[in-house]
This record gives C-alpha cells, structure tokens and sequence, in this order.
C-alpha cells in the first residue's frame, strides 16, 4: 500500500503541517542544529589540532631521542651582582661523546650549538639562527641539498669556515647574485657558502620559538661545523633582550642521538637519564622522545573523541527530547485531525507514518542546517584562528545519520500514541 | 443487489465495561436498510443513537450480534479491516465538517483515496467534478479557514462521495449552521438521494428528520418506533421495497 508517491505525498504533508507552526518546528530543529553543528565542527577542530601535533612530531623523526639544554630557574647564577650575570647550564661536548660511545642501539649522534645572530652581506643583514653542527646533520633531519654540499668531515677537523645556508636566507642575502663562494659575515668572522639547503623538516622550530622575531627568522638557518662554532663564538653566548644583557655560558643547545630503530628508543631512554644525571648536578635537560610523544597524541586523541561523542550525544539527546516533547504535544493538539484520517480510512500504520515522517523531516531537516552550519564553523575558526581543521565525510555522515536516527527514536512514541487513540475519541476530542 | 439490503444489523449489542458499571448502549438492534433509502435516527442523549452512528459507521465493534454491510459480516473484523471497509464503502459528514487545517479543498477531498493508495494526480478529475458537484468548483485551492462554515460542509460532503461509498453517515450535518444554510445543505444531501446514494442520518431536529423516508426513534439502546414518511415521491420506492416496511418490534 504504501509506495513511493505515497511516502513523497506523506513528506509534502508533514512539511505543510510542520510550516503550519514555524517558530515552534524551527525552534525544536534547534536543539538539533546545534547538536549536529557541535559534533562537526569539534570534530574538525580536533581532527586539524591532532594532525597537526602528529605531524609536528613526526618531523621529528620517530627513530630520534632528542635532548636539550634547559636554562634552570635562576639558582645557580655567577656573577650574581649588576644586571650582568653569566648563567652556566646545559649539555657538553662530553655529554655527546659519552652517549656516541656508550649508547646501545644508537645510530649516530648529532650535536649541536644554535646561536641566534645576524647575518651579513654587504648591507643586507638577515637575523638567523646559526647551526653548528655535524656533517650528519644533513642525513637525520633530511635536508634537501639544493646547490653545492652540506659539511664534511674535512671541514670539522679543519675548524673550516666555510657555511650552508637555506634557501629562503640566500634569497634575503643574495638577492641580485650567485651566493656560492661568497663569503658572509657573522659577528666579526667570515664564512664562504659552500651549498644551498631546504628544510624538509622543522626540527629546529621549537628552540627558536622563544625568539622575537620567530616567524620567519625560522627558515633562516645557517649551518657551520660544530668545531667553527665553537671556536669562533666561545663558550659565552651574549644576549641582548629588552634593555638588560644576559650572557650565558652554553656548549651544546641540543644532541639528537639517532636509534637504529624504534625497538631501540624504550630501553635508551633510560640509560641517557641515568647517564646525564650522574654528570648535571641540576636538572639543565630535557629528554623529547617523539615516539612516547607521538602515542600520547594518539592517546589524548582517543579521549577527546570519548568526550567529544559524550557530548554529542548528549546534545542530540537533548535535542530528541525537545523533538519527542513538541510532537507528544503536536498529537493532543491533532487529536480530532487523526480521528478524522482514521474515520476515513486510515490505518494505523498510516497515523504511525504520517507522524514519523514528520520527525523525521523535522530532524533531517535540522540535522542538514546543522551540517552546513557545522562545515562553516570550522572554516570560520581556522580563518580567524589559524587553527588547522579537518572536516572528514564521515563526521557529516555521522552527524546526520544520527540527527535522523534521533528523528526516527523520539519519534516512535508520539506517532504510537496518535495510532492508538480511539477513533471514537479522538473525533469527540474538542 | 437490489433485494437484498445493504446494511442489515442482526441483534446488535454494545456494552461499555465502565469498571463498577456496565452500559449497555445497544441492546439487541436489528435493521435492515435498502440502497437508495434516506434513513434519519433521533433519539434523546442516551438512547444510544451516538453508539449507533459509530456502529454503522465501523468505527467500533460491536460486544453482540452481527452487522453486515454490502453481504460482509464487519463485526468481527480487526481494526486494519474496519479502516479499509470505512476508507472504501462508508462516506462521513460531520456535524463539525472536520476538514484538515493544512489541506486544500482539492486535497480535502482526495483524503479517502489516498489511504487507499490512490496519487492524487490520477484521481484529480474525480476530485474537481465533486468539487464542481457541491457548488465550489472555484474554490479548488482554498484552505478550509478561508471558508464559510457552509462551504466546508459541502467540503465534507464531496469528501463523502469521493469513494464511491455504499452510504453516506451524517451525524448532525446542520448543526453547525444557520438555518438557511443548513436547508442548503439539506437540499444538497435531498439531491443525492435522488441521484440513489444511501443516506443514514443522526439528527435532533424534527425538520431535518422530516427529510428522511424513515425515521428510527431511539430509546434506552432499542429502536422504540418508526416512521415512515409517505411523501408522494417516496410511494414509489416504497412499493418496490414492500418487505421493509414493518418495523422491527420493539
């Protein structure tokens, strides 16, 4: 009996008897709209926020155990008097030497020296972020060499002063000539650019992100052999910020130690603590194990999208019982309409259709709003927000299959409870 | 199909199980009704006219007895069957029209269709002939609140014919109207008649009884009398239908 015209028919009416009452069916596609719009657009967020961590850390390399020196909270400070104080912390040239020698299952280890200063070339001055370090350096973080070479052997036993620099710094220094064989000044020494990199990964993002001037100086790089960055700049780094001078005495900023494979990191972890703490009287280190990093992204993942269908599904509940609530009252107050469909024929099957459908087409319709609304939202916060977001298909799909499963639960009830009024009552009903 | 009446109620009992009481609204109605018969049933409230109306009009099933419409034992039926015999062979006039808010006259009329399965595009010529038929062929997409309380009852007339039904059942037609609409509508139902439709009629009112060939007096759940009103027009039919005319004793 009841076919496709008929249902489409069935459709048309509930939408006319829905429009019969605007404001009370937009306001019960309300609590849908929201609901469907919140799972989307969170979602989304989430999605975009747990990527980008992941990719964050993957740049780290998922073989790699990275530590860095942390300044320690100002108890051991020399020369403690003026505004001129020396504070000495951080990891040592042994420090790498014992992990290369001593580490099982380590691959290469990769020290370190970062130091923040200008680069010049004849009057372009670029600040930068000057690497010292080995010729492996190339291969762990994998840059691109674009032109020439990265550092060699030769290079750090020579104490050569020879620099590579990333493309977007040439661009800066170099704007109208060939960088190669030219030579840059940094502080009072210079150095001949012997090759031309880009970064694939940003692994050194995170020691620059307290700079002032982040942001683009990041790209910035300049890459000397560690022997050259230690020869040429000491073991006292200056700094200048905001009207006082700082000057601390650093040797490595960050040694990555690169495991043969990701079996190896577990048991290393624990050796490099043991070994560092018996040589740092305070605790100037951190140990970033972008593995360990990478499954408790994973894991506060897991429990955001248990939180986030709690609250779902708390949203579309609320939003069902304000559905179940309109229609129960939408039957008493179509009492006589249905005694009079059943007198002339209706089953109650049909009644049972007739007010299904328009649940359904009340909560389809919000779970549809809701979804454009929910696609706009995370667009609206990742433009203003600059937050990454990802709406996937399968969040809108969900969505909206729940908005109409919602529809078709809360509906059940009330299109009962008309089918089974008394035709006699309910065409008495005034 | 002629000799052999449309409806015929065999005994026919209802008792309302009020918990303490029992009712018995019907007790023991037996009635033959000819096609083509205009048969009004008065009564005052409580004789159990209002049980009747529903037990003709299918909408309930009867504790006793036998109720067969067009040869078909409908007391015994669930209440999916009941729909379908009220949707294909039972037209209803109310006394409040009782048209659908949302629908158009046009849509109005199709309702009983289309709970038999019926599009409206391919009844929709049926539909504007009884539109047409009760005077509101202009009137096609109006909705039921723009008209006059006459013109929804003719509405519910049309509705009443859509299907073709064995009888019309009018409970109270003009009690919603003025007395000149009401005789309009009276005229209306009198001119189906003669076109030979069945038309069962509740009513309180002498004058719209007085339209009917047979008047059922009800009392205390029996029909108490009879009338049978011999209009020269109405000798006619009544020699042809000769057996119905003594009254079942009370």
């Amino acid at each position: 009996m009841i076919n496709a015209p008929a249902i489409l028919l069935t459709v048309q009416l509930g939408i006319k008897s829905l429009l019969l009452h605007k404001l009370r069916s937009g306001l019960t596609m309300l609590g849908i709209i929201f609901g469907v719009c919140s799972v989307i657009a969170m979602l989304a967020i989430g999605e975009g926020g747990s990527y980008e961590a992941q990719q964050a850390i993957k740049k780290l390399g998922s073989n790699n155990i990275i530590i860095r020196s942390i300044k320690p909270s100002e108890s051991n400070v020399v020369g403690s008097s003026g505004r001129s104080r020396i504070s000495d912390y951080g990891l040592t040239y042994s420090d790498a030497g014992r992990m290369q020698t001593t580490l099982v299952g380590a691959q290469h280890v990769l020290p370190m020296r970062i130091i923040r200063d200008s680069v010049r070339f004849n009057r372009f001055v670029v600040p930068s972020q000057i690497i010292g370090t080995h010729p492996s350096y190339a291969q762990i973080t994998g840059l691109d060499i674009v032109r020439g070479r990265f550092l060699t052997q030769n290079d750090e036993t020579h104490i050569d002063n020879v620099c590579i620099m990333t493309v977007s710094l040439a661009n800066q220094l170099f704007p109208f000539q060939d960088p190669l064989d030219e030579e840059v000044r940094v502080g009072m020494d210079y150095y001949r650019v012997v090759g031309l990199v880009r970064e694939k990964s940003s692994m050194d993002k995170r020691p620059g992100a307290s700079a002032p001037d982040s942001g683009k100086a990041l790209d910035n790089n300049l890459y000397i052999p560690l022997s050259c960055a230690r020869s040429r700049f000491g073991e006292i780094l200056f700094r200048r910020s905001a009207g006082s001078f700082e000057a601390e005495r650093v040797q490595l900023h960050q040694i990555t130690v690169q495991m043969i494979d990701t079996d190896a990191i577990e048991p290393a972890v624990p050796d490099i603590e043991a070994m560092l703490r018996h040589f740092h009287t305070k605790k100037d280190y951190e140990i970033i194990v972008p593995l360990q990093l990478l499954r408790q992204a994973e894991q506060t993942k897991r429990i955001f999208n248990v939180v986030l269908g709690s609250i779902a599904a708390i949203s579309l509940l609320v939003g069902g019982i304000g559905i179940m609530n309109i229609m129960l009252a939408t039957v008493t107050e179509r009492t006589r309409e249905i005694g009079v469909r059943r007198a002339l024929g209706a089953r109650k099957k049909d009644i049972i259709t007739q007010f299904l459908v328009e649940t359904v087409v009340l909560s389809l319709g919000g779970g549809l709003i809701g979804v454009a609304v929910g696609v706009l939202v995370p667009m609206i916060v990742s433009y203003f927000a600059d937050m990454k977001t990802i709406i996937t298909f399968s969040s809108l799909a969900l969505a909206f299959g729940i908005s109409g499963l919602t529809g078709i639960i809360f509906g059940i009830y009330p299109a009962r409870r008309a089918a089974n009024l008394s035709p006699i009552e309910a065409l008495r009903h005034e | 199909m002629s000799s052999s009446p449309i409806i015929r109620l065999e005994g026919l009992e209802k008792t309302y199980d009020l918990g303490a009481i029992k009712v018995r609204a019907l007790r023991g109605v037996s009635l033959d009704i000819q096609a083509g018969s205009y048969v009004a049933i008065m009564g005052p409230s409580g004789s159990g006219k209002s049980t009747m109306l529903n037990m003709l009009g299918c909408l309930d099933r009867p504790s006793g007895g036998a109720y067969y419409l067009g040869g078909e034992d409908v007391s015994k039926m669930d209440d999916d069957e009941l729909s379908a015999v009220r949707g294909k062979r039972l037209g209803f006039i109310f006394q409040s029209y009782n048209l659908i808010d949302q629908l158009t006259v046009i849509e109005n009329i199709h309702v009983p269709l289309f709970y038999q399965g019926r599009d409206i595009n391919e009844c929709y010529d049926h539909c504007v002939n009884l539109a047409k038929l009760v005077g509101l062929g202009d009137r096609l997409h109006h909705r039921p609140k723009e008209l006059s309380g006459g013109q929804q009852q003719r509405v519910a007339i049309a509705r009443s014919l859509v299907n073709d039904p064995l009888m019309i059942l009018a409970d109270e037609p003009t009690g919603n109207l003025d007395s000149a609409t009401g005789t309009e509508i009276l005229n209306l139902l009198d001119k189906l008649n003669a076109e030979g439709k069945t038309i069962v009629l509740v009513t309180h009112g002498e004058e719209v009884a007085e339209r009917a060939h047979r008047v059922l007096h009800m009392k205390d759940g029996v029909i108490d009398h009879e009338i049978h009103q011999r209009t020269l027009q109405h000798v006619v039919e009544e020699l042809e239908h000769d057996d119905t005319a003594e009254a079942p004793a009370p």
